[in-house]
């Protein structure tokens, strides 16, 4: 166990030394929903109904920048086959990646939505539910993320395709991810059951993301 | 003193998608052994090295350790390849602290201890604070050599490990080998330079090819 911290430290090192992906992730997110307002015109009414679905959609594109450098970097120097020959199975040095990336990208994006929702004028009542059916939808993305970053990771000019892969996996946490907030918006009790689907998603990719991206990788190195 | 252990190639072929690159190779590395791996280029030697560090699959034949533990060939070898496995925005000492820790340690020395103990081998401990991505060439591949301290391992995989280092700094790798295979260890290395190791086995790789190309 003590190895997957020891990778799972160098990751996270890593991402704040180079910077790069998560400033990336972060304009992308910040530019998409501020250029909304001037595309759709100010209308706040209009504005407060389509925020969920905007930031929803802007969260998961900006992830979705990040993803492809998940095994790539490490692929391109070489340390990828090194991890490998180490004490970690497949599926944990996955994993350990997985989470880096959503620590590193997911919960930055989802830190700063509160502010890019003042842009669209969302109700006030509803930032709690979007910023915890957020924070329950990262692993998610990060997990189902991580089998297209090992799918493609050999591909060159590969984003493309990981993100036909990777999109449609997402479809549930996005349905749910703004159903929650919908449901929050209309009633008292109307989220939770949104939330358990959200929370069963990311607890289901927990799982499945690691063992295919591991079996993704086992092809890709050989 | 690694337990005696012995690399058993039995009829091994090596495909890379439909082309055979190694056909029917049997070879035996015992402790203390260290086999270079010579021949033109495209003969197989890459091919061969990762075949034995458990990247590829032999498409025919088997390939195992005798006498290890229980862990898979991976985990028995390090594999250097031509990449030096250095992450550019990390300092010499903080990759080999990473390889230190995350590899499964020796038992009597500290991780840090390790650390300083290759670069000092390798001559690089005027480096371990500088980013690698600061390193020239020869530089770069000392320190990814020094991955091969950070963890006892039975066997070494070189692929041209001196290829681009200065007549000094490839004496001190060979002496590095000659210090592992003295210590009971196993070292199978691709090579097109000559290498000062004491009594190599030398394998010639694709005589074939290079008879069909003259």
């Amino acid at each position: 166990m003590s190895a997957f911290f020891t990778l799972l430290k160098r990751d996270l090192r890593l991402a704040l030394r180079d910077g790069g992906a998560l400033g990336t992730a972060l304009g992308f997110y910040l530019i998409v929903v501020s250029l909304l307002p001037l595309g759709l015109g100010p209308d706040l009414n209009l504005l407060s109904r389509i925020a969920p679905g905007i930031l929803w959609i802007a969260l998961l594109l900006a992830a979705l920048l990040s993803l492809s450098r998940m095994f790539e970097t490490d692929y391109e120097d070489g340390s990828l086959e090194a991890i490998a020959a180490g004490p970690l199975p497949l599926e944990l040095m996955a994993g350990a990646k997985a989470l880096a990336h959503a620590l590193t990208t997911g919960v930055p994006l989802v830190v700063i939505t509160p502010v890019l929702a003042l842009m669209l004028n969302l109700d006030l009542k509803a930032y709690p539910v979007l910023i915890a059916s957020m924070g329950l939808g990262i692993p998610a993305i990060s997990f189902l993320g991580s089998i297209g970053a090992a799918l493609t990771l050999k591909t060159r000019r590969g984003g493309l395709l990981l993100a036909l892969l990777v999109l449609p996996l997402y479809v549930p946490t996005l349905i749910f991810g703004i159903s929650a907030v919908n449901a929050a918006l209309s009633g008292p009790q109307g989220a939770s059951s949104s939330f358990l689907i959200l929370s069963a998603v990311s607890l289901v990719s927990l799982v499945v993301g690691p063992l295919a991206a591991a079996a993704a990788l086992r092809i890709q190195m050989q | 003193m690694v337990q005696p252990l012995k690399l058993i190639l039995e009829n091994v072929s090596v495909a890379r998608g439909t082309r055979t690159i190694i056909a029917d190779l049997s070879l035996t590395v015992a402790a203390g052994e260290a086999v270079l791996l010579t021949g033109p280029n495209g003969a197989g030697k890459t091919t061969l090295i990762r075949a034995l560090a458990g990247l590829l699959a032999p498409s025919a034949g088997r390939i195992s350790v005798d006498g290890g533990g229980e862990e898979d060939l991976a985990q028995q070898c390090h594999y250097v390849g031509h990449l030096n496995g250095l992450k550019a925005s990390l300092t010499v000492a903080e990759n080999l602290q990473f390889w230190a820790d995350y590899l499964p340690g020796h038992p009597s020395a500290g991780s840090v201890g390790r650390v300083h103990n290759a670069l000092a081998r390798l001559n690089i401990d005027a480096l371990a604070d500088i980013p690698t991505a600061y390193l020239s060439a020869g530089q770069k591949r000392r320190a990814g050599l020094a991955r091969v301290l950070m963890a006892q391992r039975p066997l070494w995989l070189l692929d041209e490990p001196t290829g681009s280092l200065d007549a000094a700094s490839a004496d001190i790798v060979c002496q590095l080998v000659d210090a592992h295979t003295a210590n009971g260890g196993m070292a199978v290395i691709a090579t097109h330079l000559p290498l000062a190791i004491k009594a190599p086995r030398t394998l010639q790789l694709g005589a074939k090819i290079a008879a069909e190309a003259a």
